[in-house]
């Protein structure tokens, strides 16, 4: 026998059910309890960048909304920097801007929200750069471990066709799924998005 | 806990310590697919519509998932990690008095120092403060059922609560969920994010919960069940439960010996 190894094994994944709202938005289930909470506003009036709404719906194997579901992002900010150690690229750091925000579906029309910035390109470990993209993590009743995926965005075309990780996407026609596209309404910048769990269009969804 | 933390303050794993390599900023180990329930798991039936059917693509890390939101003190109140007092109106909420807690570590059986921990559950009855929940066991007026904690530098956390009771839900006609208490925690970067529950050792719902039994794994179900910590109670006050939450754990780049664009 070798020397063993001893790692320990990651803690198994459950389900965050259909109460996930208690935990994690309470406002949603009906009551008021911490001081402080957290949002679907990644934005203070103080943040540098291109105000943007993110406005989508996560879509079950009947073509159903998810009206129970909670998505979370994770971005870096409008120079391309994520507010981490980690990140030790160039461009200049926000502090007041954590790049991080969690909304629940409505409980009627399945529409997720979040009032953001459009991120910056990244340049990631490499030196290579990468198109502005926001990291999904998608969470809900039935969904036994939480789903990654990723938006890029529709006015990106050349970034888009040059991102290392949308060319890893075998298929063309999947790395559309991934595109969020851009209109304005009323004076705002939205950006939709539509992820299919199922079907011919199918999202795709990252093991990272 | 009268602001006094629980008499564990420093725990140790009853586990052989493993060989933790230095910390770096590579990516997380692969993420053991076998331990997690597969998405499909027609034995829960919410699965069967809500589970992707295309293969995952297999990412490196990259900044992307390297990095996470970082949180601190300033995100949460000083009742946040006391549920026995963060809703109460009138006096206590009923059930039983318990303290849970544990070290969230990384697979290299580092603390995760810092990180944010999340718990929601149901009251002593079995009923969740949530509007779309409609099982007849009664709310607890001084009951919210959720709170949250930072862990301390070795990645210690702790809570107090009452246990929370099983409840009836729709999969088959007499489906009924162990006691469980939700838990959500961060890590350092944002592919170590994970959900899960903790059960109560000894509860017979554990080996029929169609929720529980899509862990394929039994040691890693196993792993859910917290045990009874006699030691970290408080005398004539509450029981306690341990439960320790394992996150990936991190690459170490020993040497940069990669040229730049490849």
């Amino acid at each position: 026998m070798p020397q063993p190894l001893n790692y320990l094994k990651e803690t198994a994944s459950q389900t965050a059910g259909p109460y996930v709202h208690i935990g994690l938005i309470p406002a949603m289930a009906g009551f008021d309890i911490f001081e402080k909470n957290f949002s679907n506003v990644l934005t203070t009036p103080d943040t540098e960048g291109e105000r943007i709404t993110l406005e989508g719906k996560v879509i079950d194997g009947t073509g159903t909304p998810l009206r129970d579901v909670l998505l979370e992002i994770w971005q870096a900010n409008a120079a391309g920097r994520y507010n981490h150690p980690a990140d030790r690229s160039a461009g200049a750091l926000q502090q007041e801007f954590r790049g991080w925000g969690r909304a629940g579906s409505d409980f009627e029309s399945g529409l997720v929200t979040f009032e953001t910035i459009k991120p910056g390109a990244i340049t990631d470990r490499a030196g290579r750069t990468c198109a502005p993209h926001i990291n999904v993590w998608i969470v809900a009743r039935g969904i036994n471990i939480g789903l990654n995926t990723r938006l890029y965005f529709s006015d990106e075309e050349a970034a888009n066709a040059a991102d290392p990780v949308l060319n890893l996407i075998e298929q063309p026609i999947r790395r559309s799924t991934l595109v969020a596209k851009r209109s304005e309404r009323g004076g705002k910048v939205v950006y939709s998005f539509t992820i299919n769990l199922q079907g011919p269009e199918e999202t795709v969804f990252f093991d990272v | 806990m009268n602001a006094q933390a629980p008499a564990l303050q420093d725990p140790r794993l009853n586990r052989p310590e493993p060989l933790a390599p230095p910390l770096g900023d590579g990516g997380f180990f692969q993420r053991d697919r076998s331990i997690h329930p597969p998405a499909h798991a027609p034995g829960y039936k919410s699965s069967v519509l809500r589970s992707p059917r295309q293969s995952l693509l297999s990412l490196e890390g990259s900044v992307s998932e390297i990095t996470g939101p970082v949180f601190g003190h300033n995100d949460l109140g000083p009742l946040d990690n006391d549920l026995i007092r963060n809703y109460a109106k009138d006096g206590d909420p009923v059930g039983e008095r318990i303290i849970v807690h544990g070290r969230v570590l990384d697979e290299t059986g580092r603390g995760v120092p810092n990180t944010l921990v999340e718990f929601w559950q149901a009251n002593a009855g079995g009923r969740y403060r949530h509007k779309k929940d409609t099982y007849l066991a009664p709310i607890d007026p001084n009951f919210g059922g959720c709170g949250r904690a930072l862990t301390d530098d070795t990645g210690y956390y702790y809570f107090r609560t009452v246990k929370p009771g099983p409840y009836p839900w729709r999969n088959y006609v007499n489906s009924w969920r162990p006691a469980h208490i939700h838990f959500s925690v961060f890590g350092s970067g944002f592919a170590q994010r994970l959900i899960t529950q903790m059960y109560f050792e000894g509860d017979p719902l554990i080996p029929i919960c169609p929720i529980l039994t899509t862990i394929p794994d039994k040691d890693a179900l196993d792993r859910l069940v917290a045990p009874l910590d006699l030691n970290a109670s408080a005398p004539f006050d509450s029981l306690a439960y341990r439960f320790d939450i394992v996150l990936r754990g991190q690459r170490s780049t020993y040497f940069e010996n990669r040229t730049a664009g490849n």
